[in-house]
């Protein structure tokens, strides 16, 4: 990576959600904030800025991250999704996002744009989840309302689905 | 913001002249972004003298406590008795008295979204305009205008329709709205802040921690006469409105599910160099059921019976309802021993006592705990009065009540909206409310449009107003399902003059209204629903209009307290038993959840996946609470648990499945029959699950969070001596108490030099510049006093610091003194060392020393974990750099160094 000054801006373009997108980013500013007051996209939702909670959650290149961790200017030229990109248009919702709300596995939803990111990018590595696996990638998230099973069951049956029909509007990877 | 004792403690939402906890407000920056307001902050320098302080609520007791408040005289700000019976006849008639002493350590709901305010200030008005994330109880709108100084109708709080959760502790952003709120006045523009994570785990709302003795009369059949309460409430540093209503929440419920007629109560309050207390998912239940029920288990324990024998010859007996309380509750229905019969039927109890026979039989540590609990809900907002006494109540008139208000309304083109005053975290509003309010239109639940954001400029409101106390199934679903019937009402008188048939023939179903027996006369819903609009001349007489129904709901059965200090402090009681399995490991102190049942009876039950939401969220903070979470401070006052690694909250792989009973016994005060459901699991499964712990290790006395390290401390045998290695240390080394987070060590480094051209460096300014890690330049006050800037990091929490050092108990060129302290925007920091510079083999110096320091603000907070280990790596960063310099030409300088730069 190039030298970069800490005091000035330096424009950072990348792909979010399949479309171009840039912005004037100091060096310090967070992708979090980036995407937030930058770019408007406030699906990613910030909870602790120190990495634990899991809601700011994205996916880089098709690995999830933690916005709050990565710089804005990390993001040149990346494909970047967040939960705003999962669903296959604004007005319809994913495989997953769908059985989330047949299972009630949110409440507030603070934490599940953060969720459905990581367990995203989880299904495509193992379509074949055992409850367990799930378990161990919903643990790398704090959800304070649903005491996490509606969560667990909505993504085993997710999974089923994906799995019976693969037809079915996915969250296609862009 | 001081509101509900008559006490001389002024609390403004920022701290006046003297800061009594860490995380209170001291100064505000306003600028374009944050980025920019957080340097500003750094550069803000504040020189604190420091004050004694006192962390423990007994402690503050004390008479020579550290006082808080100098007007309040003392720390003890509110001391009432209470007698119901005849408590003091009980305990002398009884077979047994039973005791039990706990203390409940502060949490907090640490809902996943923080605090957000945005205000914005009218000066030709005098008025202001908020936007916050708040939750109620409404009654905080009062304290708020009051502080901002305008009338009510000058503040208008408005509340988004989606916050990200709550439990209770979004009613603590009210003092930073009206910080806010000043904040726009003065930069004469809309002002915006979104609070992070560290100031929320700082001074966002704690739960009260209370220390408490309880004691039971009881007879040789384990049946209790008689209760006596013993509890000190520490409502951290201001007893901040609706405080003390923390203790008073569960006061008509001291006597829990049981029926018990003789009650003794002292109820103290006092105050604490902590954050202020406030709403807390459970708000006051889980002090005092982690206090009864483990009474409940004692006594079984000491008089060797049933524990399970023990709850059932003391649960309130199912004809007796509704039934009063002692102290004055009016316990609206339930069948308790009906609920415990299918709790611990199909085998679930058999299978419970299996499991634990069998492992116990393998050697290992298994317990099974119960708990059951009265949930209350739908508050009484005169319950806080009875921290007053019945003369002091007289004198500032009666309070009493819980109004709830909701808006039905109907559109020029027939479609419904409903409004509540009670704005969702998660709790499902729009979702029951559509259902409620369709069922009694005869439409779909998708044709109803619920709006729950909530303008206290436009729409109904009371001070009971708010989703809190579990009010919104209970109170506020009912009141929507009032304004309903109402206007269903009209709808049918309208109908039937059209139809003409009687009022009583019209039926609603499949968004038609239509003379029941005769589907030939039907009406499209949204015809007749929009006639009240478009020709109003037809309404029939006695139909004024159908445009919009707002219904008031107060329920009767919330009085204002008694002369004899009895109150009617909730207007639902619901019911929960719990029972678990659990099994300890004693090489780790682990405790595994081995099985969980938790029956509940909140009446009638309106959306059942909701409930059982609201349950499954209940008992993981709970699960919380028992082994992880605790607000922790520092004897000195810091704040230890800053961040998601130190304050803990369970994760899915910590949080295990549990399995959900109900039996329905709806409640005769409700519109609906539904009580509130939402925050019995955190009453009731900390005192569970530490009873099963409790039967597993066979121990009396057990605090919360049961962390590894104190079921390890409760495991353990007695503490060996120390090994003889070790008794030679310095005394203070060795003297470590308990939770004492001071930094501790000693070390040892050859430099290549003689003592005495070390002993030159450390007292050249110059030199010491150069061996001070992060250090940006020393000032020489004199021979043996240094003042300097530096950078120092520890962990995440990097920043600059100014640091005093000075020199004592000279010995040149042998030994010296060094004391400093440090401080910063990130935090202070003291202590002292000694050094000893002592002649070694081939012209080296062994320099060994021993430090003690302590480390106060926000470092303390976030970075506690890992102070030891950066305090090691400055001073080995120190020792190198000292011999670099000290030898610079000498390669074995570097070698030595490295070799040698040690640290124990």
């Amino acid at each position: 990576m190039s030298h970069l000054s800490a005091a000035t801006r330096h424009r950072v373009a990348f792909t979010l959600n399949g479309r171009p997108v840039s912005l004037e980013a100091e060096p310090r500013l967070l992708a979090s904030d980036a995407l937030r007051h930058g770019l408007g996209a406030t699906g990613t939702h910030v909870g602790c800025e120190h990495g634990v909670c899991g809601a700011c959650t994205i996916q880089i290149d098709g690995v999830p991250a933690r916005a709050c961790l990565t710089l804005a200017v990390q993001l040149e030229g990346r494909k970047v999704r967040t939960v705003e990109g999962l669903g296959p248009a604004a007005d319809r919702l994913s495989v997953l996002q769908a059985s989330f709300r047949r299972h009630h596995a949110l409440q507030c939803g603070f934490c599940t744009a953060g969720i459905l990111v990581s367990l995203d990018a989880f299904l495509h590595e193992q379509p074949h989840p055992s409850e367990e696996e799930l378990r161990i990638v919903v643990g790398g998230h704090l959800c304070r309302c649903t005491g996490y099973t509606p969560i667990i069951r909505a993504t085993l049956e997710a999974a089923e689905q994906l799995r019976s029909d693969p037809s079915l509007p996915d969250s296609s990877h862009v | 913001m001081v509101a509900g004792l008559k006490v001389a403690v002024e609390n403004w939402p920022m701290a006046v002249e003297r800061v009594r906890y860490v995380g209170e407000p001291v100064a505000i920056v306003v600028a374009q972004d944050r980025y920019l307001a957080e340097d500003a902050l750094d550069a803000i320098e504040i020189d604190y003298a420091p004050l004694a302080c006192v962390v423990d609520p007994i402690a503050s007791l004390a008479s020579d406590a550290p006082v808080l408040h100098e007007n309040a005289g003392a720390n003890l700000v509110s001391d009432r008795r209470f007698r119901y019976g005849d408590p003091e006849a009980a305990f002398g008639a009884a077979a047994h008295s039973v005791e039990v002493s706990i203390a409940y350590p502060r949490n907090t709901g640490a809902p996943m979204e923080t605090f957000g305010v945005v205000a914005e200030y009218e000066p030709h008005e005098d008025a202001y305009e908020i936007l916050a994330n708040f939750q109620g109880p409404f009654s905080i709108h009062a304290v708020m205008a009051r502080c901002l100084k305008v009338s009510g109708n000058r503040l208008r709080l408005r509340m988004p329709p989606e916050s990200g959760g709550s439990f209770g502790v979004k009613q603590g952003v009210a003092p930073y709205a009206v910080m806010i709120g000043v904040a726009a006045r003065v930069a004469g523009a809309p002002v915006k802040w979104i609070e992070d994570r560290l100031e929320h785990l700082s001074a966002a709302v704690a739960a009260t921690n209370r220390v408490t003795t309880l004691k039971a009369a009881v007879t040789k059949e384990g049946r209790i006469t008689a209760l006596d309460w013993d509890q000190v409430e520490d409502c951290g540093a201001y007893p901040r409105a609706p405080e003390p209503a923390t203790l008073y929440r569960m006061h008509g419920n001291m006597t829990g599910a049981y029926d018990i007629r003789n009650l003794a109560i002292r109820n103290r309050v006092v105050l604490t160099n902590k954050a202020p207390t406030g709403l807390v998912r459970g708000f006051g239940g889980p002090q005092v059921y982690y206090a009864l029920e483990r009474l409940m288990q004692r006594i079984a324990v000491e008089l060797e019976l049933d524990p399970l024998a023990v709850i059932r010859a003391n649960l309130i007996q199912g004809g007796a309802f509704p039934y009063r309380t002692a102290s004055g509750a009016f316990y609206d229905s339930g069948d308790y021993a009906k609920a415990v019969d299918v709790a611990v039927a199909d085998g679930r109890l058999a299978s419970l006592e299996r499991r634990r026979d069998e492992a116990r039989a393998a050697g290992r540590r298994y317990g099974i705990g119960f708990a059951a609990a009265v949930e209350p809900s739908v508050s009484n907002m005169g319950y806080i009065t009875t921290v007053l006494t019945a003369e002091e109540r007289k004198k500032a008139g009666p309070k009493n009540g819980a109004q709830a208000t909701a808006t039905v309304s109907l559109d020029p083109v027939g479609s419904v909206s409903v409004h509540v005053a009670s704005v969702p975290q998660g709790q499902g509003h729009r979702t029951v409310l559509a259902q409620v309010v369709a069922d009694v239109f005869g439409l779909s639940p998708a044709a109803i449009k619920v709006v729950a954001d909530l303008d206290t400029g436009k729409d109904a409101w009371s001070i009971a107003s708010g989703n809190y106390s579990s009010r919104f199934a209970a109170a506020v679903a009912g009141t929507a399902h009032l304004a309903a019937t109402r206007l269903r009402d009209k709808l049918a008188a309208i109908a039937a003059s059209q139809l003409d048939v009687s009022p009583g023939q019209i039926g609603f179903a499949g968004g038609a209204i239509f003379a029941t027996g005769n589907r030939a006369k039907t009406l499209p819903f949204g015809r007749v629903a929009a006639l009240s609009h478009w020709s109003p001349a037809l309404l029939p007489d006695g139909v004024d209009q159908t445009i919009r129904e707002t219904a008031f709901w107060a329920p009767p059965q919330l009085a204002a307290p008694t002369e004899s200090d009895e109150v009617n402090s909730s207007l639902c009681h619901g019911f929960i038993f719990d029972m678990a399995g659990v099994e300890v490991d004693v090489e780790t102190g682990k405790v595994r959840i081995d099985r969980y049942v938790t029956m509940h009876d909140c009446g009638r039950v309106l959306h059942p996946a909701m409930v059982d939401g609201q349950i499954r969220g209940g008992f993981a903070q709970a699960l919380g609470a028992s082994f992880y979470e605790e607000l922790a401070y520092a004897d000195d006052g810091a704040f230890l648990t800053g961040t998601f690694a130190d304050y803990l909250l369970p994760t899915s792989t910590e949080t295990p499945d549990i399995e959900i009973l109900h039996i329905e016994t709806p409640s005769p005060f409700t519109p609906l029959g539904a009580k509130g459901v939402g925050e019995g699991n955190c009453m009731s499964t900390p005192v569970c699950l530490a009873n099963a712990v409790a039967d597993a290790l066979g121990v009396a006395e057990l605090n919360l969070p049961l962390t590894p390290a104190r079921i390890a401390a409760l495991i353990a045998s007695p503490e060996p001596a120390l090994p003889a290695a070790n008794r030679d240390r310095p005394a203070s080394l060795g003297t470590v108490k308990p939770g004492d987070r001071t930094l501790r060590g000693e070390g040892m480094a050859m430099v290549a030099a003689t003592p005495e051209a070390i002993w030159s460096m450390l007292l050249d300014a110059d030199q010491l510049a150069s061996i001070i890690p992060g250090c940006h330049g020393v000032k020489k006050l004199s021979e043996t006093h240094f003042k300097t800037d530096v950078t120092l990091g520890v962990g995440p929490v990097k920043g600059r610091y100014k640091a005093e050092i000075k020199l004592s108990d000279l010995d040149p060129p042998k030994a010296a003194t060094l004391s400093g302290s440090v401080s910063g925007a990130l935090g202070t920091g003291g202590g002292s060392g000694r050094v000893k510079l002592a002649p070694g083999e081939g012209g080296v110096t062994v320099i060994s020393y021993t430090y003690e320091a302590a480390v106060g603000g926000k470092v303390a907070a976030i970075g506690g974990r890992l102070l030891d280990g950066a305090a090691k790596a400055i001073i080995g960063q120190f020792f190198a750099a000292l011999a670099r310099k000290a030898a610079p030409e000498s390669k074995r300088t570097g070698f030595f160094a490295r070799l040698f730069g040690r640290q124990t």
